[in-house]
């Protein structure tokens, strides 16, 4: 019958085409197809892999990344997870590795989960850079650091004196007690204030536990207990912002000032608004733009990424690897109401 | 879906043929074809070690999965399980208990979950549906608990090897072997003895199935513990694999080992479905993504394409049943009927 004949060619259809597949898969297993001599003639290939994809503070940082690879002449690309979990970011950073790509960027979802990951694909030629979330100093070539404590806390110092002439009282708002990075920050503020701005007088540290109704709360505690205060430091981003909610809407607008680190989108309304004057962070776009620079620097050939190296990163000028392979982005960079709309993150 | 004389009364072949499963490999053995032949570095084996090792979770749990979605359950707290599993390896492991040992504990909690969940489904006969969606949630919770948000990651090299080691210089990691003992241990079970006809009976029909005299609440019991023990044993290879044990890990698996088993053509109301079509359902997406990672295709785009696959596959089985309806209809009035139904037993559900 017509259906029995059509159903055998079927068959055989189905048959080759396992043929096919089982045979293709024992050859392509063997070969290496052309693994490109990627090194020195040819241009990089630099791919960019964020915590995740969808973030603000990535797409700024991967648009730095990739108006350096393009003046740099290389090929761009940004690939990642959807959420930010290592085991996702890993299968990513697995097929740079197959394709061989020159360098990857990479910013770490877990210090450790990735390392097995980075390490084939250093294996297969790919040299690996970290930049805002590093990983374990010997999972990767270089590390772009953003900021350092010693940076972070002196710009909240300097910009607190500024905004309250250098006297009075002065409280912080942290996260959790026993954030062991802000708690640093917080000793190296202390040891800053007491060396060089005598009359400011650090009166409370509160913690906010970066969530954002007990900062609120927190905040509003404050200026209850100390009605001279003048101004409030909030290393963090979360409680920054819930500190200056409440201060918009209190009688003490305008009069405690507010500074720390922040992120533009969250406190762009409260820097118009007049509540805050100016804070900081880094530049994230800065950030993707020299770790492309130190990416490319390295698949040339002209950085080893050891404590010493120097290279040059287009419009940000010269840098030096300081120690761990380690590179230091700068000082931290100030928002205010100047500059606040060219950044959204 | 019912199924009727007609469509059991065709010859064997054919109705192999025309099944759901013939459909997935043959999908997979063009994706195959193509990844291999147009995606460069697609055909090598760094690309299947990766891959292999990258599925291996998903095809672990896709087993037990399987043999639940065939009784009419699910069970969506296997990723919860896989991250309390990790969660208390790390803890342990830290508190300087030897991997061994640890893991072993990590089982029997397995066995534990498995037990909760077997015992309110089965015994108290709450629908799976809610009960796991609940166990979702705490067993989730009890892993974040346990181990906080840190991550451990320290783990002896020897172990976290294993848990990458190739077999020989095959490529082959060792944990594919381990799937295809397990593999072949359920589909003797599934498929080759009373106890699967038992899973199908329930999935068909549950009270025909306690009057046939299938021991259906000390299968459905079975099969949670099985699930659980299954999740446990993943989720020990994952935190070794990436020698990191976070109370979030594996978040989500369990949609990913779902629509992977409804790909390779178990019905979703019970009754229907065969191994190796959802072993192939698994390889299917695993290939495909990662073909499409290597061409830079984003992951939204990646979903976007699994989730249409999914939907159609789920359509084409009201399709082919139809399709294979009407040739049995045509075929019987132009020749004699074909004798009797063959496929009463473990042939063709």
């Amino acid at each position: 019958m017509l259906i029995y004949s059509k159903k055998v060619a079927g068959l055989a259809a189905v048959t080759l085409t396992f043929a096919l597949a089982l045979t293709g898969c024992g050859k392509g297993s063997g070969d290496n197809n052309d693994s490109t001599s990627s090194s020195g003639s040819k241009k990089a290939s630099i791919t960019f892999i964020p915590k995740n994809l969808g973030n603000p503070y990535f797409d700024t940082s991967d648009a730095g990344g990739k108006k350096a690879v393009e003046e740099l002449g290389g090929t761009y690309a940004q690939v990642g997870p959807q959420e930010a979990s290592p085991d996702a970011q890993a299968q990513y950073i697995d097929t740079e590795a197959q394709k061989h790509t020159s360098a990857i960027v990479v910013s770490a979802n877990d210090p450790q989960a990735l390392c097995d990951s980075l390490k084939k694909a250093r294996d297969a030629g790919t040299k690996v850079v970290t930049f805002d979330s590093d990983t374990n100093p010997e999972c990767r070539d270089l590390f772009i650091n953003q900021a350092t404590a010693d940076g972070i806390a002196k710009v909240e110092v300097d910009m607190i004196a500024e905004q309250i002439g250098d006297s009075g009282e002065i409280a912080i708002l942290s996260a959790s007690a026993n954030a062991t990075n802000k708690n640093a920050w917080i000793d190296l503020m202390k040891k800053d204030l007491a060396a060089d701005h005598p009359n400011i007088k650090l009166v409370e540290t509160v913690y906010g536990n970066d969530d954002d109704q007990t900062s609120f709360d927190k905040t509003a505690a404050l200026l209850q207990k100390h009605p001279d205060l003048k101004g409030i430091i909030s290393p963090t981003t979360v409680g920054i912002a819930a500190a200056a909610r409440y201060l918009s809407k209190s009688d003490k607008k305008g009069k405690v000032a507010l500074t720390g680190l922040g992120t533009p989108n969250q406190m762009r309304e409260y820097v118009k608004d007049g509540t805050v004057t100016e804070f900081a962070l880094w530049n994230p776009e800065d950030l993707g733009y020299l770790a492309a620079y130190a990416a490319d620097a390295l698949v040339k050939g002209d950085i080893k990424g050891d404590e010493g190296d120097k290279f040059k990163a287009g419009k940000l000028g010269d840098f030096t690897v300081g120690a761990d392979h380690t590179v230091l982005l700068g000082d931290p960079f100030k928002f205010n109401k100047d500059n606040i709309d060219q950044f959204k993150f | 879906m019912s199924r009727t004389y007609a469509s059991y009364s065709r010859p064997l072949w054919r109705r192999l043929l025309v099944s759901r499963e013939t459909a997935i490999i043959a999908l997979l053995a063009l994706v195959l074809i193509w990844a291999i032949n147009g995606v460069s570095y697609f055909a090598t084996q760094l690309t299947m070690t990766f891959l292999l090792l990258d599925i291996a979770p998903i095809l672990l749990i896709a087993l037990p999965m399987t043999a639940i979605i065939v009784t009419g359950e699910i069970d969506l707290s296997v990723a919860s399980v896989v991250g309390l599993s990790s969660a208390m390896l790390g803890v342990l492991v830290d508190h300087g208990v030897a991997v061994p040992v640890a893991a072993l504990v990590c089982l029997a909690v397995g066995v534990a979950c498995g037990c909760l969940n077997g015992f309110l489904v089965a015994y108290v006969g709450l629908p799976s549906l809610a009960v796991t969606i609940g166990t979702l949630a705490l067993f989730r919770g009890v892993a974040v608990g346990v181990l906080g948000t840190k991550a451990i990651t320290s783990f002896p090299a020897r172990w976290t090897d294993l848990a990458k080691a190739e077999v020989g210089g095959t490529g082959i990691p060792l944990i594919t072997l381990v799937f295809a003992v397990l593999a072949i241990g359920f589909t003797l079970m599934l498929h080759y003895s009373a106890f699967g006809r038992g899973v199908y009976d329930i999935g068909l029909n549950s009270e025909a199935a306690v009057f046939t005299g299938v021991p259906v609440q000390r299968t459905k019991f079975a099969l949670f513990v099985l699930s659980a023990t299954v999740s446990a044993l993943a989720g020990i290879y994952f935190t070794l694999r990436f020698s990191s044990s976070r109370g979030d890990n594996a978040t989500g698996l369990e949609l990913q080992v779902i629509a992977a088993v409804l790909l390779g053509g178990v019905s979703i109301f019970g009754g229907r479905g065969r191994l190796h079509g959802v072993v192939a359902g698994v390889l299917l997406i695993g290939v495909l993504s990662s073909a499409l990672r290597l061409q830079g295709v984003t992951v939204n785009v990646i979903n976007i394409i699994i989730g249409l696959l999914l939907v159609a596959s789920v359509m084409s089985t009201s399709v082919l049943a139809w399709v294979s309806d009407v040739a049995a209809r045509r075929n019987k009035r132009g020749t004699s009927p074909q004798l009797a139904p063959v496929g009463v037993g473990n042939q063709e559900r």
